[in-house]
C-alpha cells in the first residue's frame, strides 16, 4: 500500500534525509537558548572562581568595606547585597499589590471596551528604555523627594492607607455591631463606624504629620529607586497575572455566581485561588525584573556602599550588585586579571544563583498548587 | 539514538553559525581615527574632531567617552588610536601595553583644575584642602562644622572608575579612605545636576563643567580659574593626556589631529570648553 506512494527508493531516502535535516534545524533553534545559558554560566563561573581563590569567602559576604580601588583593596560586599535586597523589597511593595489589583480590575471589573484601551497603555510602560526611567528618577523625582520628601510620603500614605482604612472601618463596624441585639443593630453599626473612622482618621493625621516633618537630605535614595523600579515591574506583573486570571475561564465564574456568590466572593474565593500559580509566576517575574535592573539604579540609587541605619531606612542611598558591576567594569582590567575584575563576576554569579533559586521555587510552588487542585 | 544524533547535528550547526557571525573588525585605517577614554578629556576630543572633520572632509573621527581606565584598555587592546586620559597610565597598564607590543606615548593637551562645587545658596566661600579631605573622609558630616547651616552634608563623588575620582583621590584624599556615605555618579554632568538640585550637597568637577547653576569654592583661598590653574597656585589641578601607540608619524592624519592643541584654533577650542590651554597665543 505504502510502496505505491513512493516513486523510487532514492526519492524516499532523500525525503528522509530532508526530514532529518529539518528536525535537526528545529532542535538547534530550540536548544540555542539552552546553549547560550550554558555558555554564560560557564564563563561567569570561570571568571568568578579566581576571586574566591584570591580573597576567600569571608570578607566578600561578611564585611561592609567596599574599597576596590585602594591599595590594599577591600572587597566587602555585604552592604551591596543588602542594598540589592532593600531595593527589591521596596519595588515589590510598590509593584505587587498595585499590579495584582490592577490585573484583577482589568480582568473582572472594567468593562471590555475600556480594558482594550487600558491594557496596552500599561504594557507601554515596558517599552520605555530604562535609561529614560533613570533620567526621570534623577532629574524629576530626586529633587522632588529632596524638597518635599515628607509631603510626598504623606500623600502616598493617604493614597494607600485611606482606602484600606475605609474598608477596615466598614468591616470592623459590621463585625462589632453583629453582636448587638437586632433592634439596636443599625444604630450600633453607625455609632461604631463613626468611632472607628474617627480613630483611623486621627491615626492617619498623626502619621502624616510625622511624615511631613521628615527631612530628606538626598533624593537619590532607596525610596526613589523603589518607586521607579516598581513602576518598571508593573507591566510584567499586570499582564502576566491578567493572563492567568483570564485563563480561569467563564465556567468557574458562572458556577460561582450560580451558587449565589457575590462578585467579591467570586473574585476572592474562586478566581484568585484558581489563578494563584499564574499570579505567583507574575510576581516572581516582576521581582526578577527589579533585581536585574541596572541603568536606573546606577543613575538614581546614590551608590553608597553602606547599610542604611536602621536597615529599613529607605531615605538613605544604597548600592546594588548590578550597579556595582556596571560602574566598576571600566577600571577592572581584565588584562591583568586582578581581583577587582573577578569580584564583579563573583557578584554576577550571586545574581545568577539568586535567579536560579527563584525559578526553582516558582516551579515548585506552581507544581504543588497544580497537584492540590488535582 | 536517532534523537541524540540530531541533537548533536544541531549543536554542530549552532557552533558553525556562531563562528560565521563573529565579526571581523579592523582598526586604524588611514582615514579613520578612533578616540576613546576619559569623560573629562572627551569634550576636547569631540570639539577637535568636529573642527578637524570640517577642515578635512573624508576623514572619520569617532570619539567615545567611557572613562580613563576604559581608554587605556582600548589602547592596550588596539581598539582605539588615541586614549583620552585624565590621569597618567598606571604601572600595570603600561606593563600590559608593552607586553602586547603597544608603546603608550603621552601628550599633555590641556590642564584641568578640579573645582569643588556647592549649591549657590551655600554661604561658604572658602575651604582648605584639609577641610575638603575631612568632609570626604567623613570626619566632618555637618555644614555647621564648617561655619554653615545645621544640615548634614551630602557627599557626591565620581565613580571609582573615573579619572576624575582618581585625581581627586591623589590630590585631595591623600590616600585616605573616602567615607561610605559618599554617593557615586557616572559623569561630571551628573555631579553638577545633583549639586544644583541639592542644597546640602558638595561635589567636584572639572573646571570646564562649572557654570552659573553651581558655586565653585575657593581652595586654600585661591579661586579656580585659568591663571591660577596654569600657574600651579590652585592646589587641585592636573594635566590632561592623550595617549597614542608610539608617537604618530609626522604629517599623518593622527599627527595633525593630535597636535591641534598647539594651534591658535586649538587653544580657542580648549578655552571655549572651559579647560586651560598649555599654549598662550
Amino acid at each position: 500500500m505504502q510502496d505505491q506512494l513512493v516513486i523510487s527508493k532514492g526519492a524516499r531516502r532523500f525525503r528522509r534525509l530532508g526530514a532529518l535535516l529539518g528536525h535537526a534545524l528545529i532542535v538547534a533553534l530550540a536548544s540555542s537558548s539552552i546553549v547560550a545559558l550554558l555558555f554564560i554560566f560557564y564563563f561567569i563561573v570561570r571568571d568568578a572562581v579566581p576571586f574566591f581563590r584570591l580573597e576567600g569567602f569571608k570578607e566578600f559576604f561578611c564585611s561592609t568595606h567596599w574599597y576596590p580601588s585602594r591599595e590594599p583593596a577591600e572587597f566587602g560586599a555585604l552592604s551591596i547585597f543588602v542594598g540589592s535586597a532593600l531595593v527589591t523589597l521596596g519595588a515589590s511593595i510598590v509593584a505587587v499589590p498595585l499590579g495584582v489589583l490592577a490585573a484583577l480590575c482589568l480582568s473582572d471589573i472594567l468593562p471590555f471596551a475600556l480594558r482594550q484601551v487600558v491594557k496596552p497603555i500599561i504594557e507601554m510602560l515596558a517599552a520605555i528604555p530604562s535609561v529614560v526611567y533613570g533620567f526621570f528618577a534623577l532629574v524629576v523625582l530626586a529633587p522632588l523627594i529632596q524638597a518635599h520628601g515628607g509631603s510626598v510620603l504623606a500623600a502616598g500614605a493617604w493614597m494607600v492607607l485611606a482606602p484600606i482604612g475605609l474598608v477596615a472601618v466598614a468591616v470592623g463596624g459590621d463585625a462589632a455591631s453583629a453582636r448587638l441585639p437586632r433592634r439596636m443593630r443599625t444604630s450600633g453599626r453607625i455609632v461604631s463606624w463613626v468611632i472607628l473612622a474617627g480613630i483611623a482618621a486621627g491615626a492617619l493625621v498623626v502619621l502624616t504629620g510625622a511624615l511631613n516633618r521628615l527631612v530628606v537630605s538626598t533624593g537619590t535614595n532607596a525610596l526613589n529607586v523603589s518607586i521607579v523600579l516598581g513602576i518598571m515591574a508593573l507591566p510584567t506583573i499586570v499582564s502576566v497575572s491578567e493572563d492567568a486570571l483570564n485563563s480561569v475561564g467563564r465556567e468557574l465564574r458562572e458556577g460561582s455566581y450560580a451558587l449565589g456568590a457575590t462578585r467579591a466572593e467570586t473574585l476572592l474565593k474562586v478566581v484568585v485561588p484558581a489563578a494563584r500559580s499564574g499570579i505567583l509566576a507574575a510576581v516572581i517575574l516582576g521581582v526578577m525584573r527589579a533585581v536585574g535592573e541596572t541603568m536606573l539604579v546606577w543613575m538614581a540609587s546614590g551608590n553608597s556602599a553602606r547599610i542604611p541605619s536602621p536597615w529599613f531606612n529607605f531615605l538613605e542611598p544604597v548600592r546594588t550588585l548590578t550597579a556595582t558591576i556596571a560602574g566598576d567594569m571600566g577600571e577592572a582590567d581584565q588584562v591583568t586579571g586582578s581581583a577587582r575584575y573577578h569580584v564583579l563576576f563573583a557578584m554576577a554569579l550571586c545574581l545568577l544563583a539568586f535567579a536560579f533559586v527563584m525559578n526553582v521555587v516558582s516551579e515548585y510552588v506552581m507544581r504543588r498548587s497544580r497537584k492540590m487542585r488535582g | 539514538m536517532k534523537r541524540f544524533g540530531s541533537t548533536l547535528a544541531g549543536i554542530v550547526l549552532m557552533t558553525l553559525v556562531c563562528t560565521a557571525l563573529t565579526p571581523a573588525v579592523g582598526f586604524g585605517q588611514a582615514n579613520k581615527i578612533i578616540v576613546d577614554g576619559s569623560t573629562t578629556v572627551g569634550p576636547i576630543a569631540k570639539a577637535f574632531a568636529e573642527y578637524y572633520m570640517s577642515k578635512n572632509p573624508g576623514v572619520n573621527i569617532t570619539v567615545s567617552e567611557s572613562g580613563s581606565g576604559n581608554g587605556a584598555k582600548s589602547l592596550i587592546n588596539g581598539t582605539c588610536d588615541i586614549a583620552d586620559m585624565s590621569r597618567f597610565m598606571k604601572d600595570e597598564e603600561f606593563k600590559a601595553a608593552v607586553e602586547k607590543g603597544i608603546f603608550p606615548v603621552a601628550t599633555v593637551v590641556a590642564v584641568d583644575g578640579i573645582a569643588v562645587i556647592v549649591h549657590p545658596s551655600c554661604p561658604i566661600q572658602n575651604l582648605t584642602v584639609d577641610n575638603i579631605r575631612d568632609v570626604y573622609t567623613g570626619k566632618i558630616t555637618n555644614w555647621k562644622e564648617l561655619g554653615g547651616p545645621n544640615v548634614a552634608i551630602v557627599l557626591i563623588s565620581r565613580d571609582t572608575n573615573s579619572g576624575t575620582y582618581e585625581s581627586f583621590e591623589n590630590l585631595v584624599l591623600n590616600k585616605q579612605k573616602i567615607s561610605d556615605r559618599a554617593e557615586y555618579v557616572g559623569s561630571n554632568g551628573a555631579i553638577r545636576e545633583r549639586v544644583q538640585s541639592t542644597p546640602a550637597a558638595i561635589g567636584y568637577v572639572g573646571l570646564g563643567f562649572v557654570d552659573k547653576t553651581v558655586k565653585a569654592l575657593k581652595v586654600n583661598g585661591i579661586m579656580p580659574d585659568n591663571s591660577t590653574v596654569t600657574s600651579g597656585t590652585y592646589p587641585i589641578a592636573r594635566p590632561l593626556f592623550m595617549f597614542t601607540n608610539g608617537y604618530p608619524k609626522m604629517g599623518s592624519r593622527l599627527y595633525t589631529f593630535l597636535n591641534l592643541y598647539l594651534t591658535p584654533k586649538g587653544q580657542e577650542i580648549i578655552q571655549a570648553i572651559g579647560f586651560v590651554p598649555v599654549t598662550k597665543y
